[in-house]
C-alpha cells in the first residue's frame, strides 16, 4: 500500500463534562481542554501500525475546521504520522460538506486506504466515513475491530449488534475504527519537538471547489432530562421489597 | 401527503424489533404514509411480518441472492432508487441502519438526521450530542429529503395486526461487488434478546473474570432477563462486545435495569437513562450509579448478588 490518509477531528477533551450555555445558544466550549476525537486517535494509531508492519508508506493526516486544529495535526504529526493537511473551513461545518472536501483531497492524493473514528464524540453523527465511501463509489467497513490485508483487498472485522461480522472489501476504500480496534500510543516528547519540522499543508475549503450541502439546521440546545436519585436499600429483602412495591415483581 | 419509507432491519428469518420502533417514530409525524422496504434473498416470511405492523400502507420487497446478508454498500444505491418517491427515508440507529442511512444520505445528496429522539415538526427534530450530555433540536431544510436514523430507545414498537399491500419492486440500480460478506460470529443464546428485554441484569468490572460472570447470568435467568454489561468488563474480555451497553455500545430501555458492579461512568449512563426503574448494586457508595439509581443497594456482589438469586428463584 502506498497511501493512508486519516482523518482527525477537533472535540471537546472526552474527560470534560459538557455542558449546555445557559441561554440554549450551544454548549459552553470556552477555554474547555482540546483533543483529537478518540476514535479518530485509534484510527491513526492502526493506520501507523500498518506503516510500521511495512504495508503501507506514508501516512497523512487532514482535519477540517479552523486553524486551532494545527494543533490536533500536530499531535498527529508527533504520534509519528508523516505530513499533514488542514482543509481550512468554517467551525461545525456539515457531514456532507466535510465528505465532499474530504474526497476533494482523496483525489489529490489517491490513497489506498482512508482511515477514520466510527463517529466524532460532539455531534455524534456517525455519518462522514460512510457519506465519503458512497461519494468515492468505495467499499466503507464501519465500526472495525480488527483489519488485515491481502492482495489489495481487507477483511476486516465489525463490530455489529449481533457480533463479529467479517466483511471483505476491495482497496481503496474506507475504514472506520471502534474502541477495541487498538490502544493508541502515547506521545513523547522528543516526537513533539520533530512533528514542528514535518510538514503542514494548509488548504482553503473555497480552493476544493465543492458544492455546499443543504445543512441540518441547530436551532436550540436543552441539557438532557435528569433522572432523580432514588431511595437506598439496606439489604436483599430490602430492594427485593422496593421491586415489589413498584410491581417489579 | 408526507410520504415516508422505512428501510427494515432482519436477520434473514424474522424482522428485528428495531423496525417496530423506527415505525414508532415515523407515526410521530402526522398525516404521513409509511411504507416499508425489505432487502433480503428470501422474503417470504419476513414480508408478511413487516406487512402485519401496524400503520404501514405498503411493504416493498425487493428480492436479490446479493442481499442474503444486506451490506450498505449494496443496498444504498437501490434504497436511493426508490426514495425518489418518498420525502422521508428512516432507518434504525442500530450498527445496520448506522452503517447503512448515511450512505443513503450522500447518494441523496443530503445530509443525516442522526438518532431522532422527538418528532417536533415535520422538519423539526431532537437528538442527542456529547454523548447524551446535551440534546440539540434540529430543523431539516425545506425542499430537501429528510434522511434519519432513529434512536430506538426512545420509541415504543408499533404492535401487529397490520394487513399493508406486499408489493415486489426491482430496482435497477447496478450493485457493486467491491464489499463481500465473509461470516459472523454470533453468541447465540437462548436468553431474551438485550435490546428489547422487559429486564436487564449487567455486570461490570468488579466481576473480575469470566468464570464469576455467571452470577450475573444465573441471576438473570432466574428473571427472565435479558444480559449486559459494562465498557469495562467486555475490554477485559469478560463477555463479548455485543453484549456491551452504553454509548459506543448499545443504548437500551427495559423497564428494570439492574446495574451489578458498574460504577456508572458516563458512557454507561447514556446507554441505561431510558430504562423505567434502574437498580444499583455496588460497594463502592460513591458510584456515580447510584445518582441515577431508583433503587441502591451498597454491598459485595459476590454475596448479595447469589441471596438475590435465591430470594427470586
Amino acid at each position: 500500500m502506498n497511501k493512508i490518509l486519516v482523518g482527525l477531528k477537533r472535540v471537546v477533551d472526552y474527560n470534560v463534562r459538557v455542558r449546555v450555555r445557559s441561554d440554549g445558544s450551544g454548549v459552553e466550549t470556552d477555554g474547555v481542554k482540546m483533543s483529537i476525537n478518540p476514535f479518530d486517535e485509534i484510527a491513526l494509531e492502526e493506520a501507523l501500525r500498518i506503516r510500521e508492519r511495512g504495508e503501507a508508506a506514508e501516512v497523512i493526516v487532514i482535519s477540517m475546521g479552523t486553524a486551532d486544529a494545527q494543533q490536533q495535526l500536530r499531535t498527529g504529526l508527533a504520534m509519528g504520522a508523516d505530513r499533514a493537511i488542514l482543509v481550512d473551513a468554517p467551525q461545525g461545518i456539515d457531514p456532507l460538506s466535510r465528505a465532499r472536501a474530504f474526497l476533494k483531497v482523496v483525489e489529490r492524493e489517491s490513497p489506498d486506504l482512508v482511515l477514520l473514528g466510527k463517529q466524532a464524540i460532539d455531534d455524534d453523527n456517525n455519518q462522514t466515513g460512510q457519506m465519503l465511501a458512497a461519494l468515492w463509489g468505495r467499499p466503507q467497513a464501519t465500526f472495525a475491530s480488527a483489519i488485515e490485508f491481502r492482495d489489495g483487498s481487507a477483511t476486516v472485522t465489525r463490530e455489529v449488534d449481533a457480533g463479529l461480522e467479517t466483511i471483505e472489501i476491495d482497496l481503496p476504500a474506507v475504514i472506520t475504527a471502534d474502541l477495541r480496534l487498538n490502544e493508541p500510543r502515547y506521545v513523547k516528547l522528543p516526537d513533539i519537538m520533530k512533528a514542528k519540522k514535518k510538514p503542514l499543508d494548509t488548504i482553503a475549503i473555497d480552493e476544493l471547489g465543492i458544492e455546499a450541502a443543504p445543512a441540518i439546521d441547530e436551532v436550540g440546545f436543552a441539557p438532557p432530562a435528569e433522572r432523580q436519585k432514588g431511595i437506598m436499600v439496606d439489604d436483599v429483602a430490602g430492594l427485593v421489597g422496593a421491586l415489589k412495591d413498584k410491581g417489579l415483581l | 401527503m408526507a410520504r415516508i419509507l422505512v428501510i427494515a432491519e432482519h436477520d434473514g428469518s424474522s424482522i428485528n424489533p428495531s423496525t417496530a420502533k423506527t415505525l414508532g417514530c415515523a407515526r410521530d409525524l402526522d398525516g404521513a404514509e409509511i411504507d416499508v422496504a425489505v432487502f433480503a434473498a428470501d422474503a417470504s416470511a419476513l414480508a408478511p411480518e413487516a406487512a402485519a405492523l401496524e400503520g404501514v400502507a405498503k411493504v416493498l420487497c425487493v428480492t436479490d441472492a446479493v442481499h442474503a446478508q444486506p451490506l450498505a454498500a449494496t443496498v444504498a444505491p437501490q434504497v436511493v432508487e426508490l426514495a425518489e418517491a418518498y420525502d422521508y427515508v428512516f432507518g434504525p440507529s442500530t450498527t445496520f441502519g448506522k452503517d447503512l442511512m448515511p450512505r443513503v444520505a450522500a447518494l441523496l445528496g443530503v445530509n443525516q438526521v442522526s438518532d431522532i429522539m422527538s418528532v417536533d415538526g415535520p422538519r423539526s427534530f431532537k437528538r442527542p450530542i456529547y454523548a447524551g450530555n446535551a440534546i440539540v433540536s434540529v430543523s431539516v431544510p425545506e425542499g430537501s429529503k429528510v434522511v434519519a436514523t432513529v434512536r430506538t430507545a426512545s420509541y415504543r414498537a408499533v404492535g401487529t395486526g397490520g394487513t399493508a399491500a406486499i408489493e415486489d419492486v426491482t430496482p435497477a440500480a447496478e450493485l457493486p461487488t467491491h464489499t463481500r460478506f465473509v461470516g459472523i460470529k454470533t453468541g447465540a443464546s437462548d436468553r431474551p434478546d438485550l435490546q428489547t428485554a422487559a429486564t436487564v441484569v449487567s455486570g461490570g468490572r468488579a466481576l473480575a473474570s469470566a468464570e464469576n460472570f455467571e452470577l450475573i447470568f444465573k441471576l438473570a435467568d432466574t428473571i427472565g432477563a435479558g444480559v449486559g454489561a459494562s465498557r469495562a468488563a467486555v475490554d477485559a474480555g469478560y463477555v463479548p462486545n455485543e453484549m456491551q451497553v452504553g454509548q459506543t455500545g448499545k443504548i437500551i430501555a427495559p423497564d428494570l435495569y439492574i446495574a451489578i458492579g458498574i460504577s456508572g461512568a458516563i458512557q454507561h449512563l447514556t446507554g441505561i437513562k431510558d430504562a423505567g426503574t434502574i437498580v444499583a448494586i455496588n460497594k463502592d457508595e460513591e458510584a456515580p450509579i447510584f445518582e441515577v439509581a431508583d433503587i441502591g443497594l451498597v454491598g459485595d456482589l459476590f454475596a448479595v448478588v447469589p441471596e438475590l438469586t435465591q430470594a427470586l428463584s
